[in-house]
């Protein structure tokens, strides 16, 4: 008997003003399992976040976290998660294990089960040795760190992380996958939101990807990496001016449209003939006098999903070559 | 697996808002505690208008009814300076929901009303060290009270009464506006037409008489004349004590509805 979805919403909406955050988002998240949000600034990550911890009823539709409903019974649900926000909220004029002691206060425990649940979760976090400072002093990453403690210290079954590793440098970030992955391990459910493909690659079972309040694919992973079909075509261009051109020039050779790329300078085009695709396409630019700094056939990475999926009128699946827009903002779609 | 069962719920019932409102007003606490140089400089400013208005201006202001401006004064500044002291729940507060404290708290399994009643709870606490301080200098400068203590202790109630009421009002105006600049400066604002148009310094019977009706209305006028009334024996205490009284029950009616209720909307 396989257990029912730890993690339910139907069909939320939520408007601020005139601004639809949200416009009718479903989504299920198995028990043990990592669900990685995916999505730019904007898309609507952090209401979807917010609702599903209690922070924000929806206008319209559902949600539930282990059978109980985010508006009915808002304190059973909290009871049951961890939240882990952008910002570590944690309490600078404190010390680390004044802060989670509180926070393991304010979830009913007592003072003697706060302060050794306090002291569990420092260890855990590699922070016992800095457990009596002023949170002050702490960097960056231990400030994170210690914000996820206080999310843990409730023994949480679903784990909310908005977020998570946002402003951290590379390798504080790979220390914070580590605990996760251990969390993960222990059969915490984790619902984490990231604008970090990479982020989402390395943590995530699933991959929910959302996009102007819409989730506009779920999958594994490798699922979504299917979907932009075989390997992917990259051409880098020389001027920046040549990105529409590219995208004019490789339409219709690929197994898919080529999207274009403004961050990267280049343009990306899904293909399933590798080498003649290759040929064709340095053909075509040869003659149109394009310049170009690199031309090179790789495997689909996550980028290419999410640039082929945010593609306005381009969906993933469709073989149809479009012809390029014009105007600039038809290729504002690079996940920053 | 997940071993323990999560925590249990216990968020609703007077006894859950009281221990989480205790929990959290000494969080708050601690960290006043720990930032000194905010509990000396939020002293500093009533002491310099205590001494402003005693030496600079003082000379010069005569009040019908008073042979030393000092008497007038103090009463004045205190109902000043429990407002100033109430505007630091703006910005406290503004500074918790914009850092994320707030929705920490709020993702918590406690009683939500705990968590601006913490905050108010908190603010006044200080706002009675501020006026024990103000009294304290007042003394040395020559304030004396004329009447007897359980006077002066209900006026020093009444004030910390409106000052609580006030607090709320604050704590509506941080969520209003949200940054932490914003409401310091809003604060500061909407404070200070109150503060001056008013008996705080001198009698309204020297104003013109649009500005006249307009201080002789206001509460902090019904605040420092009741104070007044009370430390000083200037005429019956009890209508004036009385109007400070709905004045701030009122306000604190209000405004903590209001506050309450914008505070499931942030």
């Amino acid at each position: 008997m396989s257990d029912p979805p730890i993690i339910t919403a139907e069909a939320l909406v939520k408007s601020f003003g005139s601004t639809v955050a949200l416009a009718g988002v479903d989504l299920e998240v198995e028990r043990g399992t990592v669900l990685g949000l995916l999505g730019r600034n904007g898309a609507g990550k952090t209401t979807l976040v917010r609702i599903l911890s209690t922070l924000l009823a929806p206008d319209v539709g559902h949600a539930r976290i282990a059978g109980a409903d985010v508006v009915r019974d808002a304190q059973t649900v909290r009871s049951r998660i961890g939240l882990a926000g952008q910002f570590a909220a944690v309490d600078e004029t404190l010390t680390g294990r004044e802060n989670l002691e509180l926070v393991g206060r304010l979830y009913g425990l007592g003072r003697r089960e706060a302060r050794a649940r306090a002291g569990e979760v420092l260890d855990r976090l590699t922070l016992a040795t800095a457990a009596d400072r002023l949170v002050l002093t702490y960097s960056g990453g231990m400030r994170r760190r210690l914000d996820l403690g206080a999310s843990l210290i409730g023994r949480p079954l679903v784990l909310i992380m908005d977020e998570p590793t946002t402003g951290l440098d590379p390798g504080t970030r790979i220390e914070l996958w580590k605990f996760i992955d251990e969390l993960v391990r222990e059969g915490t459910t984790l619902l984490l939101t990231t604008q970090y493909l990479e982020e989402a690659d390395r943590l995530a079972d699933r991959i929910a990807v959302i996009e102007r309040g819409r989730m506009i694919a779920t999958g594994s992973p490798s699922e979504l990496k299917q979907r932009v079909g075989g390997d992917v075509l990259e051409v880098r261009s020389a001027n920046f001016g040549d990105l529409d051109r590219l995208v004019t020039l490789l339409s219709g050779l690929g197994s898919g449209p080529p999207v274009a790329d403004v961050r990267g300078q280049r343009v990306t085009l899904p293909v399933s003939d590798r080498v003649s695709t290759l040929f064709a396409a340095a053909r075509r630019i040869e003659e149109s006098s394009i310049e170009i700094d690199d031309l090179s056939l790789r495997r689909p990475s996550l980028d290419d999903v999410f640039l082929a999926l945010t593609s306005p009128g381009r969906p993933a699946e469709s073989g149809t070559p479009t012809s390029p827009r014009n105007g600039h903002s038809a290729y504002e779609r690079v996940v920053a | 697996m997940v071993a323990a069962p999560p925590a249990r719920v216990r968020s609703h019932g007077p006894i859950a808002f009281g221990r989480d409102t205790v929990l959290i007003t000494h969080r708050h606490l601690l960290r006043m505690w720990r930032t000194p140089q905010i509990m000396v400089l939020s002293a500093i400013m009533p002491i310099m208008f205590v001494l402003l208005f005693r030496y600079v201006f003082g000379g010069s202001i005569r009040v019908p009814g008073y042979t030393s401006y000092v008497d007038f004064l103090i009463p004045g500044i205190l109902v000043q300076t429990v407002i100033f002291g109430a505007s630091s729940t703006a910005v406290g507060l503004a500074d918790d929901v914009s850092k994320g404290v707030t929705d920490r708290f709020r993702s918590l399994p406690i009683h939500r009303g705990a968590i601006l009643a913490a905050r108010t709870l908190a603010d006044v606490m200080r706002l009675t060290y501020t006026v024990a301080l103000l009294i304290g200098v007042g003394l040395l400068v020559g304030f004396r009270m004329h009447t007897d203590v359980l006077s002066v202790l209900a006026g020093l109630g009444i004030a910390v009464f409106f000052g609580y009421a006030c607090s709320w009002l604050f704590a509506l105006l941080a969520l209003a506006v949200r940054d932490t600049e914003t409401a310091q400066l809003a604060a500061f604002l909407v404070t200070f037409p109150f503060v001056f148009a008013a008996s705080t310094f001198t009698s309204t019977a020297m104003m013109p008489p649009w500005l006249r009706t307009f201080a002789d209305a206001q509460p902090v006028t019904k605040v420092a004349d009741a104070l007044r009334a009370l430390m000083e024996g200037t005429g019956s205490a009890s209508g004036p004590a009385l109007s400070a009284l709905i004045w701030s029950a009122g306000i604190l009616i209000v405004a903590s509805s209001l506050a309450t209720w914008r505070f499931r909307r942030i």
